[in-house]
C-alpha cells in the first residue's frame, strides 16, 4: 500500500500543498511502516500539463491514492484511468493527514474538484 | 509584395488602416489573420467561395504496437500524453499537433488523426482577392489555422495581411515573410508601451517597418517623440474624426465615404514602396 500525498516541504511535519499538478512536493508513504520519501515535483514550472505530468509520475510510482487539496479534471482522469483514489480537500500537516486515513475518515472522490488552470 | 499591419496594442486601427489601404490601391489581396475575431470581411463584404476545415494532427496510439517505453510523452513539451502503466492517454487539446510524438516512437504505434480547429474562407471583394481564418469557439492555439490561411497567398498581388494585436506567436506567425510591416499605434501611455513591444519585435524578426498614428490629434506627443529618436519613421498621422468612427460602426471603410480619402493611403502604400526598395 503506497500514498502519495502532495506537500509544501520534504517531511512528514510538512503542510499539505493544496495543489496538485504544481505542489512542491510528493510524499510517498507507507501508511503501515510510516516509511517516505519525498521527491520534488519537477512538473511544477510547466507551463501546461502539469496536472497530467504529475499524474504519470505518480502512477508510475504505482501509488494507490493521492491525498491532496485540490485536483483538476486531467490529473483526475489521469490518476482515475490507473485506478488510484483521489482524496481531495486536505489540510493540516503530511502526519495529521495520515491519521485521519487511518482511522477512515477521509473519503475519495468521484470527480475532478476544480476547473482546468486552478493551480496555474 | 506582402505588407502586414500589426500593433501591439489591440484597438488602435489595424483593420480600420489595412482594409481603408486595401481599397485604395490596385491589383490586392487581403489576408485577415486575426483568427479569433476577424472582422475585416464586414467592411470589404466579400462573396465568399469556399470554406475549408482545418485539421491539426492528434497522436493516435495503437496499443497493440506499443511497449510503453514512454517517449512519446517525454518529447512531448506541452503534457498533452501520459503514459501509464499499460495505458496511453491522449489530450488532444493540448496538443499543438507538432508530430514530434509519432516520429520518435520506435515501435511505429502513433499515426495521427484530423482534429478539427476552425475553418479557412476563400472569396472576393469586387477586384480584391479575399481569405480569413476563423479559429472555432473553444480552441486555444491559433497559428495552425494563420498558416493555412496564409497558404492562399499570392504573391503576383500587393497582399496585405490584417495581424492579431499583441506580440507573441499568433502574431508572429501572420507577420513571419511579410516585407514590411505597418504598425498602428495611438498617441498615449498604452499606445506607447505596447509599441516598444511590437518595434522589439519587428527588429527581432529583422521586418522594415514604420508607423501609423491613429486619432493624432488627441492624448500626447509621446509616441511621436519616441520615433524621432529612434528614427523610425511615421508613414500616416489619422487625426480624430468623428466620421471615421460613424462609418464604421456602420461595417464603412472612411474611403467608401469619402473617396478623396484614398489619396491618404496611396500616399501610404507609395513610403512603403519606397522603403521596401
Amino acid at each position: 500500500m503506497k500514498i502519495c500525498i502532495t506537500s509544501q516541504g520534504s517531511d512528514l511535519n510538512s503542510e499539505v500543498d493544496s495543489r496538485f499538478g504544481r505542489c512542491a512536493y510528493f510524499i510517498i508513504v507507507d501508511p503501515e511502516t510510516m516509511d517516505f520519501e519525498a521527491i520534488e515535483n519537477s512538473s511544477i514550472r510547466a507551463t501546461g500539463g502539469a496536472g497530467i505530468q504529475s499524474a504519470q509520475f505518480v502512477a508510475n510510482k504505482e501509488v494507490n491514492v493521492v491525498i491532496t487539496g485540490n485536483c483538476g479534471p486531467n490529473a483526475f482522469h489521469t490518476l482515475k484511468s490507473t485506478n488510484i483514489d483521489v482524496i481531495t480537500g486536505a489540510k493540516g500537516t503530511v502526519k495529521e493527514i495520515l491519521e485521519k486515513y487511518k482511522d477512515g475518515s477521509l473519503k475519495s472522490d468521484s470527480g475532478p474538484s476544480v476547473s482546468p488552470k486552478f493551480g496555474f | 509584395m506582402i505588407i502586414s499591419v500589426a500593433s501591439g496594442k489591440g484597438g488602435t486601427g489595424k483593420t480600420t488602416v489595412a482594409t481603408n489601404l486595401a481599397l485604395s490601391i490596385d491589383n490586392v489581396q487581403f489576408i485577415d489573420c486575426d483568427v479569433e475575431e476577424p472582422n475585416a470581411h464586414i467592411f470589404l463584404k466579400p462573396k465568399i467561395e469556399k470554406i475549408l476545415p482545418v485539421n491539426i494532427p492528434i497522436p493516435k496510439v495503437d496499443e497493440g504496437k506499443c511497449n510503453y517505453c514512454g517517449k512519446c510523452a517525454e518529447i512531448c513539451a506541452f503534457n498533452a500524453i501520459a503514459v501509464l502503466k499499460e495505458k496511453v492517454l491522449v489530450f488532444p487539446e493540448l496538443c499543438h499537433g507538432c508530430g514530434g510524438c509519432s516520429l520518435l516512437c520506435p515501435e511505429n504505434a502513433i499515426t495521427e488523426t484530423g482534429n478539427k480547429i476552425g475553418i479557412v474562407e476563400i472569396g472576393k471583394a469586387d477586384n480584391i482577392l479575399f481569405a480569413d481564418g476563423k479559429l472555432d469557439i473553444g480552441e486555444p492555439m491559433s497559428p495552425p489555422i494563420i498558416r493555412e490561411v496564409k497558404k492562399y497567398i499570392n504573391t503576383d498581388k500587393t497582399v496585405i495581411i490584417d495581424v492579431p494585436p499583441g506580440t507573441s506567436c499568433p502574431v508572429i506567425e501572420a507577420v513571419k515573410g511579410s516585407d514590411f510591416c505597418i504598425l498602428v499605434t495611438e498617441p498615449t501611455p498604452f499606445g506607447l508601451y505596447d509599441l516598444k513591444l511590437a518595434v522589439e519585435l519587428m527588429e527581432k524578426m529583422e521586418i522594415p517597418f514604420g508607423i501609423v498614428i491613429n486619432q493624432s490629434d488627441i492624448g500626447d506627443k509621446k509616441v511621436e517623440q519616441y520615433c524621432l529618436d529612434s528614427n523610425i519613421p511615421i508613414l500616416m498621422k489619422i487625426p480624430f474624426d468623428k466620421d471615421i468612427a460613424f462609418e464604421y460602426s456602420k461595417g464603412i471603410p472612411i474611403v467608401v465615404k469619402k473617396i478623396e480619402k484614398k489619396q491618404n493611403f496611396k500616399n501610404l502604400y507609395q513610403q512603403i514602396k519606397e522603403l521596401v526598395k
